[in-house]
């Protein structure tokens, strides 16, 4: 069974999609497979962790079958710490989209819902363990199939407009990738990521491939000037589109830097780097100005999440000017290990604050700020939950949020101590819009009738939060042993860096 | 001169031949009620050419028959078994159509197998005059199925049209092989790539290649000799585009591959590869920007398939074995596809209504879930979304280009794949997205062959494309001698 487990975590919940669809609309029954497919899928994912050995090989839980003889094509699976932990973070937010979702879209077919998000489950679990990159490459497309459907059927007013933004932009950024895999394929005769990484790449070669995976990865996670489609997505997707979206799918992107562009092409990476430094530091300011005037909540959520994003590609690209230029491999790890932290924890905060979202617009469908005010007068315990991400999201100490910046900014120091100023800003500005954000709604006096009609959470809202809640207080508190299970990949990953290819 | 080992090479065409022609007799004796008896007779005697096909390739490839007109090999049996396959869905996906449109004739079955019996000659040809023999019987039994409704104006219309400008076409095709003739003095394919190096008169030849490529590029309907596409689609009776839209392009690619193949490597390598990639990047141009416009499916898909002939040029462009057998898997892949489409049009088609709008699929999922996931399927197949089958089709034709070492087409074709998949969204989002119209009744034929063999043909896009591995080695194994 454990020599199977990869392929069990991916296939589980697109199998479990054919009997939640077959199980129609009417009544619970969709639901309840949908949940329990869910949480099969999750303690599968801890037997993951369980079966990981910090101290094994590079790659672990390898499978590998022929898929397309002729081509050297395998379907070729395999995890390393990173890997394992990223995909932890997608079954655990599988299951708390489903529950969140429960009686929300009761009467618009529930089970096309539940089902597209158990697929979509499977599918983003496979693109982080894919080893070979065609592989990869149809998990990393084929996402946007249910994430299209999702945003399209229960998104709100203008959510055609918002999917198919998504849709061709996405598009529109892989498929260069697609052509640089071509071009490697027909250098390395394979598609195997390792041996890719291992390929000798002149400097022109490796700065054509390097623009062609930043494009794709830019817009993925996303990056200025590329960031357009995110704020639409995120506004028109239902509560769990854009938890998903912002907890897992934005991920992608950081892992795709880190599978693709930093190994295959360290060279051209580094020779551009400040490029990519210089693009990370920009939304952690200007967007973070941006986010501070929205009166949508969720855009706002959204903006955030660009400038939050912008620290994992500022850690992943700093560590080229650390080892190439300084040899301090320590400061290094350092940059990279917040890279991935920060990848974890904005996948709880952002996903929490989506849900809290969420929870306010189902009783009132509106996100505009505005129309809320004083909600700790009707809703304490909303309310607690609500600032506590808050505070997660500002980068308060003892939550997740702090772990990742504070270990980039340090790093960045190591580097260039400016570069770590302009980082430092995202505290203030974070804290600024977030923080006026919560005085809007929940501090103050009640602003309306129907704000004092609101209703607190349930126990189903209060389990999802709750959940989130202790996944972002236990990294924030004791992130030991993600680091720890991170480690020696990462530590591997640097040390490829240090190498030039040419 | 006829040996027995000939008819043995030739079992396939010769048995059609017969069969169709005991069916046509038949038919004329059976009253109209009894047309499901012709219906099922056609497709038993396709199911056994098809057997025939299989079992009767001989070892080895390349069994030629009478004197060289004729070549058995495993291009000609993959082509032939997947051409008989999507007459086999039309037969399939028609019935109801016709029915409903009282068409329900017994010679929509005898012309649809002339017309197979054309691509399987035009396929295994040998010989440039087997080569028009075969591309004529195909066309002249495509224009009479376009005019096959024949108190329909806009059917009548585009058989007019398709009919002259095929006929110039051919007159096109014809003239470069009299060129070809004249320059190298031999019709024999096997022969051509000898007299063209030493032919004394090289800018005939020349002439004659442009000809001929002329003609080609006007049955794959690659753009700019694709003004008679859109309207046939269109106008045409739904069940004879099917058969247009799949088998004729399995043959198209068959005549091109034999065509180009024949004059091998060498000077005129160059000549051709440019022209043909100059057709494809206006094929992927103008097909994709003008789809984008359009309300009709059917004229939608047309504009489609122009574009996908663009892609299917790439693998040609590359004169090597793994591109022709890329070409060779896009042209199967495309066939496949577009009978799923024009057959959920077909379903989804009424006496009375014609369901070719794409606003007529508005709500589509809230009607019936299962057609519109098929169709689904097959939209997402077309625009090149993995992990369904015509992503791996297009993977495979832009590997071919970026092997020619012709990036920039493959950069082309790309953006072109991008603008593309606007449109094949768009039809997603309505059957999504929409609301149904009021009072407007979408509900598939209760046809039960239909709806299970639509399933089969569209769950095999997503099957192919987890599983294309065979099919591929098949499709290499067959240029590899």
């Amino acid at each position: 069974m454990s020599n199977h487990l990869l392929s069990l975590l991916i296939w589980l919940p697109m199998a479990g999609a054919i009997p939640v669809l077959i199980a129609g609309a009417r009544g619970s029954t969709s639901r309840w497979i949908a949940l329990s497919v869910a949480v099969a899928t999750f303690i599968a994912s801890v037997f993951l962790l369980v079966a990981y050995r910090t101290d094994g090989p590079l790659m672990q839980l390898v499978e590998s079958y022929p898929w397309i003889a002729s081509l050297h094509v395998n379907y070729a699976l395999g995890v390393d710490g990173i890997s394992v932990a990223l995909i932890l973070l997608t079954t655990f937010v599988g299951v708390l989209v489903i529950v969140g979702a429960w009686d929300v879209i009761k009467d618009n077919k529930p089970h096309q819902y539940m089902a597209a998000m158990l697929v979509l489950e499977g599918l983003l679990v496979g693109v982080f363990c894919a080893t070979d990159a065609l592989l990869f490459y149809v998990f990393f497309e084929a996402m946007l199939i249910p994430m299209f459907i999702l945003i399209g059927i229960w998104g709100g007013p203008r959510r055609v407009y918002a999917t198919l933004k998504f849709f061709i932009y996405t598009f529109l950024g892989s498929i260069f990738m697609l052509i640089g895999l071509i071009y490697l394929y027909q250098k390395a005769g394979t598609f195997d990521m390792a041996t890719l990484a291992a390929l000798p790449l002149t400097m022109k070669e490796q700065t054509w491939l390097f623009f062609a995976f930043l494009i794709a990865f830019a817009i993925k996670i996303p990056m200025v000037p590329v960031h357009t489609w995110l704020p639409d997505a995120h506004v028109e997707a239902p509560t769990g589109g854009s938890v998903v979206l912002a907890a897992v799918m934005l991920k992608v992107g950081g892992y795709g830097f880190l599978r693709f562009s930093l190994p295959i092409v360290p060279d051209a990476s580094a020779h551009y780097a400040w490029l990519v430094i210089v693009l990370s530091l920009i939304p952690i300011v200007y967007i973070g100005y941006v986010a501070l005037v929205q009166e949508d909540m969720k855009k706002l959520v959204a903006y955030s999440s660009i400038a939050h994003m912008g620290f994992v590609t500022l850690g992943m690209f700093i560590v080229f000017m650390l080892v190439r230029d300084l040899h301090n491999f320590d400061a290094a790890n350092l940059a990279m290990q917040g890279a991935v932290v920060q990848m974890m924890s904005h996948g709880f905060v952002s996903g929490a604050m989506f849900s809290c979202i969420g929870v306010m617009y189902d009783r009132l469908h509106t996100r505009r700020i505005a129309d809320y005010g004083g909600m700790v007068n009707v809703m304490p315990w909303f309310a607690f939950f609500m600032v506590f991400f808050a505070m997660a999201n500002v980068g308060l100490p003892g939550t997740s949020g702090f772990v990742g910046e504070f270990m980039v900014i340090l790093a960045s120091f190591s580097a260039n101590p400016w570069i770590a100023l302009v980082a430092a800003f995202t505290l203030i500005i974070g804290a600024g819009y977030t923080l006026w954000l919560i005085k809007r709604v929940i501090w103050g006096d009640v602003t309306s009738d129907k704000v004092a009609a609101m209703k607190d959470i349930n126990g189903r809202e209060a389990f999802v939060l709750g959940a989130f809640a202790l996944a972002v207080l236990v990294i924030g508190v004791w992130p030991q042993p993600l680091v720890h299970l991170m480690g020696g990949s990462i530590d591997h990953l640097v040390h490829q860096l240090a190498i030039s290819k040419t | 001169m006829l040996s027995w080992n000939d008819i043995l090479i030739l079992l396939p065409e010769l048995y059609l031949v017969a069969a169709v022609c005991v069916l046509l007799l038949m038919d004329a004796f059976i009253r109209p009620e009894q047309r499901n008896a012709t219906h099922w007779l056609a497709i038993a005697i396709t199911v056994i050419t098809a057997f025939l096909v299989v079992m009767g390739q001989p070892a080895g490839s390349g069994a030629v028959a009478f004197g060289g007109m004729f070549i058995r090999d495993t291009v000609s049996e993959i082509l032939n078994l997947f051409t008989l396959i999507t007459v086999i869905l039309v037969f399939v996906y028609a019935r109801p159509y016709l029915r409903d449109r009282k068409i329900w004739f017994g010679e929509f079955y005898v012309l649809t197998l002339f017309a197979a019996l054309g691509v399987m000659l035009l396929v295994s040809a040998g010989n440039l005059i087997m080569i028009y023999l075969g591309l004529e019987l195909l066309t002249l039994s495509s224009y009479a199925l376009v005019a096959f409704h024949r108190d329909s104006r806009l059917a009548s219309e585009s058989a007019i049209k398709y009919f002259v400008l095929g006929a110039l076409a051919s007159g096109s095709l014809l003239y470069g092989m009299s060129m070809v003739y004249g320059a190298t003095g031999t019709l024999d394919l096997m022969q051509l790539h000898a007299g063209a190096l030493q032919t004394g008169m090289p800018n005939l030849l020349r002439f004659g290649l442009i000809f001929m490529i002329v003609g080609i590029a006007f049955k794959l309907g690659a753009a700019p000799f694709h003004m008679w596409l859109p309207d046939v689609y269109q106008g045409a009776p739904t069940a004879s585009v099917t058969f247009v839209a799949s088998a004729s392009k399995l043959a198209a690619f068959g005549m091109a591959y034999r065509l180009l193949s024949a004059f091998g490597p060498g000077d005129l390598l160059h000549q051709w590869q440019l022209m043909l990639a100059v057709l494809a990047v206006l094929s992927l141009v103008i097909g994709n920007l003008v789809a984008i416009v359009q309300s009709n499916l059917k004229r939608m898909l047309a504009y489609s398939t122009i574009a996908h002939m663009g892609y299917l040029l790439l693998g040609l462009v590359n004169a090597t074995p793994s591109g022709y057998a890329a070409a060779l898997f896009y042209a199967i892949s495309y066939a496949l596809m577009s009978t799923v489409a024009f057959g959920v049009i077909l379903a989804m088609s009424r006496a009375g209504f014609e369901c070719e709008e794409i606003d007529d699929f508005k709500g589509l999922n809230e009607r019936s879930r299962w057609m519109a996931f098929l169709m689904m399927l097959a939209m997402f197949s077309l625009a090149g979304v993995p992990p369904l089958f015509g992503f791996f089709a297009k993977l495979l034709v832009l590997k071919a280009a970026i092997d020619a070492g012709m990036l920039w087409l493959a950069i082309v074709a790309i953006v072109a794949a991008i603008v593309g998949l606007y449109y094949y969204l768009r039809v997603v989002k309505v059957m999504y997205f929409d609301k149904p119209n009021e009072g407007v009744e979408l509900r598939p034929q209760a046809d039960a062959p239909l709806r299970w063999v639509l399933s089969l043909n569209a769950l095999a896009l997503l099957g192919l494309g987890l599983y294309w591995g065979p099919l591929i080695s098949w499709c290499q194994q067959a240029f590899a001698g």
